[in-house]
């Protein structure tokens, strides 16, 4: 086929897939839907959630989970377009765990070191470990599925990026429910939950993600 | 035409396009036929494959450029997607004719095409892989491309709904796409 031939067919076909933007909404309200019905169904709020925002360890660990995820959530709408430079965004993933960094400092500080050791271990690591990653499968399923609609320069990176998103959603639910709030837990922890998401979306990405 | 005014010119044609307009779509893209080209001659000539591979990769680069082009910021410049576009596809084209090489869009972007004779010669890939589609597929892409008609007219011409026609021809296009990614030499 000639090249003025295919360029016949490709203008005469009026079907426009969907913004980046529009796709990623779509795809996400399902599998947000499905981590919050499991987290609903598993793990729930913590006892007395209104009147635990007031304590600033607890606030913290939200406003860190929550920051990340939007800011990963960024990141991963430049990802779907080509040309277009991620770098700034990747910067700006640094924010939270540069505030968790601030958070861990200070507890240094408040925090006798004898007790630094029972902090960071908290009461359920293992279970922490095992819910983050749990949470953030559907929502990862879903990225993904967004970003096959995109043009990802590099499948690998958008998928770790889909990874990490799914990684902070995961933790920003969990977040709610865990009653370890310390910052040493919180950096220890939920970055080998989130980092086991963000390798898991690296490696589906190189293959899902190829156009 | 300077660069400058290339790109005022894609990006007018794209927004034209975007806004519904057909006939600046098809400009656009037949604007954009010749820098595509040269961009990916001088790939394939750097990488030291056949020249012939050229007109392939500049097929499925429109592949690309068409079925994503939701992906341009119609705040951004088209230039540096348009490109970023042509890179992947080019490398990803060389790669699997087991060849591997960098490239850098500067060395590219600021080249003008070249209108060069011969340009339309009959290639391998496209035609192959549009026997591979479903028929029905195969009928419409083919009826559309060859003839140059338009859904209407297709559509009276295979006895098809409107319709039928325009999701046949969409899906022919994104099954022509995938076939290109599937050939794994």
């Amino acid at each position: 086929m000639k090249t003025s031939e295919l360029i016949n067919a490709i203008s005469e076909d009026r079907e426009m897939p969907l913004a980046p933007g529009r796709a990623l909404c779509l795809a996400l309200l399902p599998g947000l839907a499905i981590a919050i019905a499991l987290f609903s169904a598993r793990l729930g709020l913590r006892p007395h959630f209104m009147s635990l925002l007031a304590d600033p360890r607890f606030s913290l660990k939200l406003l860190v989970c929550y920051l990340l995820a939007a800011l990963a959530g960024l990141f991963v709408l430049r990802l779907f377009r080509p040309g277009g430079s991620w770098r700034g965004a990747v910067l700006l993933l640094a924010l939270p765990p540069a505030l968790l960094g601030v958070g861990v400092i200070v507890e240094l500080f408040v925090v006798s070191p004898a007790d630094w050791e029972r902090t960071m271990i908290g009461h359920n690591a293992m279970f922490c470990l095992k819910s983050i990653p749990l949470l953030g499968v559907a929502p990862l399923i879903a990225i993904l599925v967004a970003l096959r609609n995109g043009a990802p320069e590099r499948p690998a990176v958008a998928g770790a990026g889909a990874g990490l998103f799914a990684g902070a959603i995961g933790a920003a639910l969990y977040a709610s429910h865990c009653p370890d709030d310390s910052p040493l837990f919180v950096a220890v922890w939920y970055p080998i939950a989130i980092a086991f998401l963000t390798a898991l979306g690296a490696v589906l990405g190189a293959r899902l993600l190829r156009w | 035409m300077r660069v400058e005014d290339r790109e005022k010119q894609w990006r007018l044609l794209m927004l034209s396009a975007n806004g519904g307009d057909a006939a600046a779509y098809r400009n656009l893209l037949l604007e954009l036929t010749p820098a595509l080209r040269a961009f990916a001659r001088r790939g394939v000539a750097r990488a030291g494959a056949a020249l012939a591979d050229a007109e392939d990769i500049v097929q499925e680069t429109l592949l690309a450029v068409h079925l994503k082009r939701q992906t341009w910021d119609e705040e951004a410049p088209l230039s540096p997607w348009l490109f970023a576009i042509a890179r992947h596809k080019l490398i990803d084209a060389l790669r699997r004719r087991g060849r591997r090489i960098e490239l850098s869009i500067d060395d590219f972007a600021e080249s003008l095409p070249s209108a060069e004779a011969g340009s339309d010669s009959i290639v391998s890939d496209v035609k192959r892989h549009l026997e591979g589609l479903p028929p029905g597929q195969r009928k419409v892409v083919s009826c559309i491309a060859v003839e140059g008609v338009s859904i209407d007219e297709a559509a009276s011409r295979l006895s098809m709904t409107n319709g039928a026609v325009r999701v046949a021809l969409h899906r022919g296009l994104a099954a022509l796409a995938a076939k290109f990614r599937s050939v794994e030499s």
